[in-house]
């Protein structure tokens, strides 16, 4: 067993990684780098379509050039090492054990270690969709894998189930290299992504959205022949001739790791129970991007890698000065709220972010402590498929009491 | 490539016996048969063995105290309960013996399993024990506090049986017995009561014995020869397989009450760590295992009864299976064909199929034997068969000498699972050619993320193993194709 030893190890090189590895390295920690593929970038390899950077960087890229303005600036720090090729098996007392080819078992020590695991698609077992298993059923970046990195098709008549934003992107995708895409269906009164992908990736191309409907059967033994579709208001179904389904049904924050090492998650996001400074509730344990919350932008995935690198660095250099820990609550109309505490004192009041339980319009969002309610913020429209990001009011972290955050508005 | 014989050509000269059907059952026989001189095939219509009934079942050994005294199911389940520890040993394949609770929720319940227990003395299981509420809840935290007692039999195991199926043939394999995949038998061409030849698919072939272990298909097999001795009907189970994270939610394989007909629906952890629920009971077609909407709610909304805790969100995947029953006789249907000299049917092999296995081969292999058939040791049979070594199961030690021994276990393909390179290079060579014969024999897409991640890596990488383009590789044989081409350059 090859041992090293360092002050932080990043698991997994995705935007989240990269990101949280750069920041710790520029601020002049020793960081060990660990990626389960040959390359870095992590799913931002196979994301060959624009929409990246925009908010964070002011310019519109495409996932791989995304990925390489971090890995270049990555690479020229001496004190980040690199481990590709390198998959991380179990973590115990602050050692890493990952295993690869070159090293066979390798053991990282380390003072501090930021989760950036990432996600994985929600399958078609986890929600027992009724008929028969044949090939031909693909999780959407399972076949964005397929098309874009391995240069395969994986069918001519394509329906989506479910129109988070991977699926949506596939579909488009899929147009273009002339598959006929038949139609997305949503089980929800509204589309689980982005509103920009709606109309880029949908209407731009005449593929039909389909709210309101599932797939109720799945057809052919070998190969997928047909699907039945059901409007879940009027019960009608009806038969598709589909080679290939895919399905954009959700995404599930990684955390197999995390709760070997009795990282505490929060069911509602199914990431880790973090402060401000994403920090879980395991000493020197970080966590950010998608394994801590789904995000619909990878721009909010950086700086939110941003700050658990900084967070590892601080802790492992004792700057932080932790008085007392106060809980931000979701409210009313709000799903969730990531950090799920603040660890007071602090400087400037931080972001939060969270989504809405549905779909809203002319909205407000409170903060609310000790019965007096602050503004935050007004939104015209707050969808769930849309993350929000709104900063804490100063007066909510006067006091030791917890924080509960609201949406009020009207029902779109 | 080792393993699956492609063709009848080479197949000119007459067999001893011909299998038809490599199921579990097929498979044990094809295994019992190598220790003797004899020359054996078996034909299957898959791609590879155990994908019919084998593939999804309960994966129970039963020790056999539940079937009618007298019948061949108490005798054959009895007799291959008892060979199953030696068997898996000696081929290498998971064997687990955990123990059975038969629940009962009301106090009449009680006069039923004291009829088991009786019944289970006369089958010969012993080690039978009623117990009561408290001495449950101790062996069964999760179990519902409106459950009375139980009976418990610590003899009851749990095992692979895709992966015996798998052993039985690479041992068969071994000691020559030859294995004719992706070939159906559509015809025989009978003479005086006796078949003379086997039609196929693929050509001809020729067998002084036939044995008819095909299943559900089993009484259509016989038919073809001319035999309508026996129908099979077929059964459908659901079930739902849940994540490993929750495996433990029960120690031991827990059933309801049993009906005349039926063990009724199941919660039980798998030799894998996850935990299953099923099967229902509903008659069908040969060709449908569609998971249905009612069927799962009837098997989920059964189990959350009897452990109220179960978490419906971490079912990772969802399935059916057939089950073979000959109605009219209740029995497994193990003899020589009434109508067909040379012909033995093993038919109607529903539940304890897989805990008989072991003893209907060596049942059949003494119907040869009262039929004349010269059973003569074959002195050079292995009994041994290795595993595919599991590098998930290793300890650190273990796997930093593997990886230097040979770096494609270093690499990771499957990371629900912690399958690696290696594993896949390994089953290839033991004859997988597909993604589901990957899957059953090293687990890579059996995990949580059910081959969403591993996927679209195995496709490219079986090409290049089997030298074959993309487009060839197939999820489960003919018409399954994954891939239809490249993409727009």
């Amino acid at each position: 067993m090859k041992e090293i030893s360092t002050d932080v190890v990043v698991i997994g090189g995705g935007p989240a990684g990269l990101a949280s590895a750069l920041r710790a390295g520029e601020l002049g920690a020793n960081v060990v780098l660990i990626e389960r593929d040959f390359e870095l970038g992590g799913i931002l390899n196979q994301c060959i379509h624009t929409g990246f950077g925009l908010s964070l960087l002011g310019i519109e890229m495409t996932g791989p050039e995304y990925a390489e303005t971090f890995i270049e600036k990555l690479i020229s720090l001496s004190n980040i090492n690199v481990l590709l090729s390198t998959m991380v098996l179990d973590i115990k007392d602050k050692v890493v054990y990952g295993v690869n080819r070159r090293d066979g078992v390798i053991a990282v020590k380390t003072e501090a270690i930021v989760l950036a695991m990432g996600c994985r698609e929600r399958t078609r077992g986890a929600l027992g969709i009724p008929g028969e298993r044949p090939a031909g059923i693909f999780t959407a970046g399972s076949a964005q894998r397929l098309i874009n990195i391995e240069g395969l098709m994986p069918g001519k008549r394509i329906v989506i189930l479910g129109s988070g934003d991977i699926g949506m992107i596939m579909a488009r995708r899929l147009f273009l290299e002339g598959a006929e895409v038949l139609g997305v269906l949503e089980k929800l009164p509204y589309p689980g992504g982005l509103t920009r992908n709606v109309v880029q990736c949908l209407e731009d191309f005449d593929i039909p959205l389909y709210l309101n409907h599932t797939i109720s059967e799945i057809k052919g033994r070998y190969r997928v022949e047909g699907v039945v579709a059901e409007n879940l208001l009027t019960k009608k179904r009806f038969s598709v001739d589909v080679d290939t389904i895919l399905l954009s049904v959700g995404l599930i924050p990684e955390n197999e790791l995390s709760k070997k090492i009795g990282v505490q998650l929060d069911p509602r996001t199914g990431g880790p129970v973090v402060d401000q400074y994403r920090e879980t509730n395991i000493d020197g344990v970080f966590a950010c991007g998608n394994v801590l919350q789904v995000h619909d932008l990878v721009d909010e995935v950086t700086r939110e890698a941003y700050i658990a690198g900084e967070g590892a660095v601080n802790y492992i250099s004792r700057k932080r000065r932790v008085e007392r820990i106060i809980q931000i609550k979701a409210g009313e109309n709000v799903r969730y709220v990531v950090p799920q505490r603040l660890s007071l004192p602090i400087d400037t009041p931080p972001y939060i972010y969270f989504r809405p339980q549905e779909p809203f319009k002319n909205c407000q969002i409170l903060g609310k402590i000790d019965g007096k309610e602050f503004l935050l913020g007004s939104y015209e429209y707050a969808r769930p498929g849309e993350m929000i990001k709104i900063r804490l009011k100063r007066e909510l972290l006067d006091s030791n009491l917890d924080i509960e955050v609201s949406l009020i508005g009207e029902k779109e | 490539m080792e393993g699956g014989s492609k063709t009848q050509s080479g197949m000119d000269k007459e067999l001893d016996v011909l299998i038809i059907g490599g199921g579990i059952i097929g498979t044990a026989i094809a295994r019992e048969l190598a220790r003797y001189k004899l020359e054996v095939a078996l034909v299957e219509k898959e791609a590879d063995v155990g994908w019919g009934t084998t593939k999804a079942n309960s994966a129970i050994v039963h020790t056999g105290y539940d079937p009618k005294p007298g019948t061949l199911m108490a005798k054959l389940n009895v007799e291959g309960a008892r060979l199953y520890p030696s068997i898996c040993e000696e081929l290498d394949v998971p064997y687990k013996r955990i123990g059975s609770l038969v629940l009962t929720p009301s106090e009449e319940g009680f006069k039923t399993l004291e009829q088991l227990k009786e019944r289970g003395k006369i089958n010969g299981v012993i080690d039978l024990e009623i117990i009561t509420q408290d001495r449950l809840l101790e062996l069964e935290p999760n179990i519902s506090k409106d459950i009375k007692g139980a009976l418990f039999v610590r003899d009851t195991a749990i095992t692979s049986p895709v992966e015996l199926a798998i052993a039985f043939r690479e041992n068969a394999e071994k000691n020559g017995v030859r294995f004719i995949l992706d070939t159906t038998v559509i015809g025989f061409e009978i003479e005086d009561r006796k078949i003379k030849l086997i039609k196929t698919d693929k050509g001809y072939l020729r067998a002084k014995w036939v044995i008819n272990s095909a299943g559900i298909y089993s009484d259509e097999i016989a038919r073809l020869a001319g035999d309508d001795s026996f129908t099979i009907t077929s059964v459908k189970g659901e079930y739902a397989l849940f994540d490993k994270e929750v495996g433990d939610i029960v120690n031991h394989v827990i059933f309801p009450l049993p009906t005349e007909t039926s063990k009724g629906i199941l919660v039980l952890p798998t030799v894998d760590g996850n935990l299953l629920v099923g099967p229902n009971e509903h008659i069908t077609t040969k060709e449908d295992t569609n998971v249905t909407e009612e069927g799962l709610t009837e098997i989920l909304s059964f189990a959350k009864r009897e452990i109220p805790s179960l978490p419906m969100n971490m079912i990772i995947t969802v399935f059916a299976g057939l089950r073979a029953k000959e109605l009219k006789r209740n029995d497994f249907v193990i003899e020589p064909s009434p109508l067909v000299e040379n012909l033995i049917n093993v038919g109607g092999i529903q539940s304890p199929g897989l805990s008989s296995a072991p003893g209907i081969a060596i049942y059949v292999t003494e119907i040869l034997k009262d039929k004349g058939v010269k059973l003569l040791q074959n002195p050079k049979f292995i009994p041994e068969r290795k595993a595919i070594r599991r590098f998930a199961n290793l300890s650190w030690e273990e796997r930093s000498k593997l990886i230097a021994e040979d770096p494609n276990y270093g690499e990771i393909i499957c990371r629900c699972e912690y399958v690696t390179v290696g594993e896949v290079m390994e089953a290839v060579r033991r004859g997988a050619n597909t993604l589901d014969g990957i899957k059953f024999r090293t687990r890579a897409g059996s995990g949580r993320c059910q081959g969403g991640f591993c996927g679209p890596r195995l496709i490219p990488l079986l090409s290049q193993l089997l030298e074959v383009s993309p487009e060839e590789i197939t999820k489960k044989g003919k018409g399954s194709k994954l891939v239809i081409g490249e993409t727009k350059r």
